[in-house]
């Protein structure tokens, strides 16, 4: 496929960055000890997915992300037209995100898996937040466990996350 | 399942289940406008939930950027300061400002939610 450079680093290279601009170093979330492994009990043809980005993603009405240790979410309805969509993050370049939003938000491209009975169902309601939030500990402690018991309540089989 | 475009991160918070795109952040699921290479991607993503049967495994998926790699020598690399003098440890710091209030991509977006009435927005209490 012509790839002639490893992936890129970006826990080493976000180091490199805070330490050139004089920073002390970020702290990565690390976790060790594997995450509990649930096998699928039915055909994903069979299956309703929910859809979790991370992309800064939110609807033209809602209120939009701020920069600053953001934690809230939005409610993305997954019938809305996607060009309702709209991206804002500070930590990526959002070109490709505003243009097309499937790019970290596969809306369609999960629509057209149920219209092609890849997947059975898709949820009708998407959850996204922007991921640039500096507390691990909000993220795990309330984001996370909030999001999860969405999904819970909400009755989806699989999940599928998109982070940025 | 996680999508993945950056390995490393991806494998220190070891979600269950991962795939992994080598493309530039901002593009976890595929490119713009291309509609085909974006499914199959996600058929890609979709068989791994079978595939997959010991956790924190990520499968690598079959797809380049481009022709070379050129891009990744450019991604988060500190801008010095002076154009004259690139050996400087004087760096500029050309990430956004963490502004405090809400980033419309659209000003229409920012004048339809402006009664600040959003039923599908959940904010969340940090602990006391």
């Amino acid at each position: 496929m012509g790839q002639t450079r490893p992936p890129v680093d970006y826990i080493e290279r976000t180091r490199d960055q805070y330490s050139a601009l004089g920073y002390p170093p970020y702290t990565w979330v690390d976790n060790p000890e594997n995450a509990a492994f649930v096998p699928l009990t039915k055909p994903l043809a069979v299956s309703k997915l929910g859809l979790i980005g991370s992309g800064g993603i939110y609807r033209s009405g809602q209120t939009a992300f701020h920069f600053k240790d953001d934690f809230s979410y939005r409610e993305i309805d997954t019938t809305l037209p996607t060009d309702t969509l709209r991206a804002t993050h500070f930590a990526y370049d959002l070109t490709a995100a505003r243009r097309d939003p499937n790019v970290v938000f596969p809306i369609d491209t999960l629509r057209r898996c149920v219209a092609e009975g890849l997947l059975g169902a898709l949820n009708t309601t998407a959850y996204a937040f922007m991921g640039g939030i500096y507390s691990a500990r909000k993220v795990r402690e309330i984001l996370a466990p909030a999001i999860a018991q969405r999904l819970l309540d909400d009755e989806v089989d699989v999940a599928l996350m998109v982070p940025v | 399942m996680s999508m993945s475009s950056a390995m490393s991160i991806t494998r220190a918070a070891n979600p269950p289940r991962a795939v992994y795109l080598d493309y530039p952040l901002g593009h976890t699921a595929g490119r713009a406008d291309d509609s085909a290479e974006q499914m199959a991607i996600m058929r890609d993503t979709l068989r791994a939930f079978e595939t997959i049967s010991a956790p924190g495994t990520m499968v690598e998926l079959p797809y380049a950027w481009s022709a070379d790699d050129a891009w990744k020598d450019r991604v988060m690399r500190p801008r010095p300061r002076s154009a004259e003098d690139d050996t400087s440890d004087d760096h500029e710091d050309d990430r956004v400002e963490r502004f405090d209030t809400p980033q419309y991509q659209t000003q229409a977006d920012a004048a339809a939610a402006a009664d600040g009435d959003c039923p599908t927005c959940v904010f969340l209490e940090d602990a006391p």
